[in-house]
């Protein structure tokens, strides 16, 4: 019997070299846990029925002598990204039944990679969301609490993870949605440069800001992913290559603190100690930390609260009845539209697409969305200009530990303000990582690091020394 | 923010809403205005107000080399709710 408890990718790959067991006992052992505990959790919309066959042709492979990165590795997908012949649902009725025409760039990187694609994970209703109650298929538990949530946007990913039902799943961070739940939770969470990663076949909330990274247990393990993820795709414009950002200043162990900012109003007194302890182990490991100053950064999530729900309602204009998905019959076409919306939709994607509609309204338009890009300029230029002098910016990763299910669920605001420390990085297309650093009564705390633009390098760096890898 | 102005916006993003959940809005759409509109006030130097053209590049490619014709038609058409032949269907709009 595997223990998948102990193991990483790393450990994984070694044992699966060196035939200590193979890809099908690997899968074998990552479908019984699930089976045993998800019932509970609520980690998996669906666990796919080909899983085994998927390793037997990995172990195939594994006796032709193939080495590959993830080859053999059970990995999983947020159900927001598609893979051909699948189900896809982004946690929505509006999808419920849709196929996926076609493999997203992810999904044929982790094909190509060897790895075994077990199952889609649970969401937040299009992403929207920083607990994963808001998917249409139930709310996700988080392991170390059953009565807490598990983050999100990518609960179920970081769910599966610390639950260890299997070794990494790919997620997507628009706001922290990669992030906030690997804290939650307990594990490792990458989000990468803005562009690095191709989201070709990603489910788009909005597409100025998401940006697909793995969750893991360890740094090294979400490396190695991130390794067989990026690059340039001609599938997504967006995306940049390995010179775009051009590699200037040498790494000097240099972290820089936002203290006005750390010490934001609603911040835990529990993260407060836990982030000065964190800060004290940089410091014995041979890293400067000084306070900065960033007088605009403060601003970061109300200007992701404008150009988000902007950019979500422009492309959530596709989900109408007549291409895919959930269609709802009215008198005339323009009902159909109407009914197939408004009962495919769920609450929190209403109130998004309409307060996107508001902000982007004659009349509003250069109130919020203007204002909004010009504010995600000023705070793309302050951090750009900090780098100059600092490797990496250090926070919390969230304001507190995991909340109680239906405790922010009435109030939209409140629930916002959980990505407080998190959105900064995607305002400014920043690389950011968040990495487990301790419990606060069982439950887990992580930090933020974030780096200059292309620079992940730093953050597996200084990710790994932190935790000793 | 009123109701009307709510059911308007939601009528403009096609979204069927029933009064009760547009009073909520009314209230819950305040209060995300009252916070997020702090950007308004914030003072932005006069650099940054024209960046559009340096910052966001068009990535474009040749209008050429499509691929071959029906290669995908089956595939999207299956995930049409309503279809005649190879064509998706819709109610008659005029």
């Amino acid at each position: 019997m595997i223990n998948l408890e102990n193991l990483t990718i790393k450990k994984a790959r070694e044992n699966l070299k060196a035939k200590e067991f193979s890809a099908r006992e690997l899968t074998v052992a990552s479908l019984d846990a699930i089976k045993e505990k998800d019932g509970d959790i609520n980690a998996f919309l669906e666990v796919f029925d080909d899983a085994l066959e998927q390793a037997d042709d990995v172990d195939r492979k594994i006796k032709d002598g193939l080495d590959l990165p993830l080859l053999g590795i059970p990995i999983a997908i947020k159900d927001n990204m598609l893979m051909e012949g699948r189900r896809a649902t982004a946690g929505s009725k509006i999808l419920e039944g849709f196929i996926s025409p076609y493999d997203s760039t992810v999904v044929k990187k982790l094909k190509d990679a060897g790895a075994v694609i077990i199952g889609r994970t649970n969401m937040d209703e299009f992403a929207m969301g920083s607990s994963t109650e808001s998917s249409a298929y139930g709310a996700t538990k988080n392991p170390h609490d059953l009565s807490r949530v598990p983050g999100g946007s990518s609960g179920g990913a970081a769910a599966a993870v610390a639950a260890n039902f299997i070794l990494a799943v790919l997620g997507s961070d628009t706001g922290g949605s990669i992030r906030q739940p690997a804290a939650f939770c307990g594990v490792v969470g990458l989000k990468p440069t803005y562009g690095r990663v191709s989201r070709s076949g990603l489910i788009a909330l909005a597409s100025s800001l998401d940006q697909i990274g793995p969750l893991s247990k360890t740094v090294t393990d979400a490396e190695i992913i991130y390794d067989v993820l990026k690059g340039q795709d001609i599938m997504d414009s967006t995306t940049i290559f390995d010179n775009t950002y051009s590699i200037k200043k040498k790494f000097s162990q240099m972290i820089g603190v936002p203290r006005e900012f750390v010490e934001s109003e609603g911040v835990d007194e529990s993260v407060r100690k836990n982030f000065e302890e964190a800060i004290k182990k940089f410091e014995s490991l041979g890293y400067k930390v000084k306070d900065i100053k960033l007088p605009h950064i403060k601003y970061s999530l109300s200007s992701y609260y404008i150009i988000m729900p902007a950019e979500a309602s422009s492309n959530l204009a596709r989900f109408d009845g007549v291409k895919y998905g959930l269609h709802k019959d009215g008198k005339d076409v323009i009902e159909d539209y109407f009914k197939t919306r408004g009962e495919g939709f769920g609450r929190e994607v209403r109130r998004r697409i309409i307060l996107g509609a508001y902000v982007l309204s004659s009349g509003y338009y250069d109130e919020y969305y203007g204002s909004a890009l010009k504010m995600k300029k000023l705070i793309a230029d302050e951090l750009d200009e900090a780098f100059e002098k600092i490797d990496l910016i250090l926070t919390p990763t969230t304001p507190t530990p995991a909340f109680k299910l239906g405790e922010k669920m009435t109030d939209p605001l409140l629930m916002y303000l959980a990505d407080i420390f998190t959105v900064p990085a995607n305002i400014a297309g920043l690389p950011s990582i968040s990495i487990p650093s301790g419990l606060t009564d069982s439950l887990p705390l992580g930090i933020e690091l974030t780096a200059g633009l292309g620079r992940e390098d730093n953050l597996f760096t200084a990710g790994k020394e932190f935790l000793g890898e | 923010m009123d109701k009307e102005k709510v059911l308007n916006l939601a009528k403009l993003a096609r979204i069927e809403v029933g009064d009760d959940e547009a009073e909520n809005l009314t209230r819950e759409f305040d209060a995300i205005l009252n916070y997020v509109g702090e950007v308004k006030s914030a003072k932005v130097s006069p650099l940054v107000l024209d960046f559009q053209g340096e910052t966001l590049i068009n990535v474009m490619r040749e209008d050429t080399n499509p691929h071959e014709s029906g290669l995908y038609t089956k595939k999207i058409l299956e995930q049409a709710p309503a279809r005649e032949g190879d064509y998706i269907k819709v109610k008659r709009i005029l």
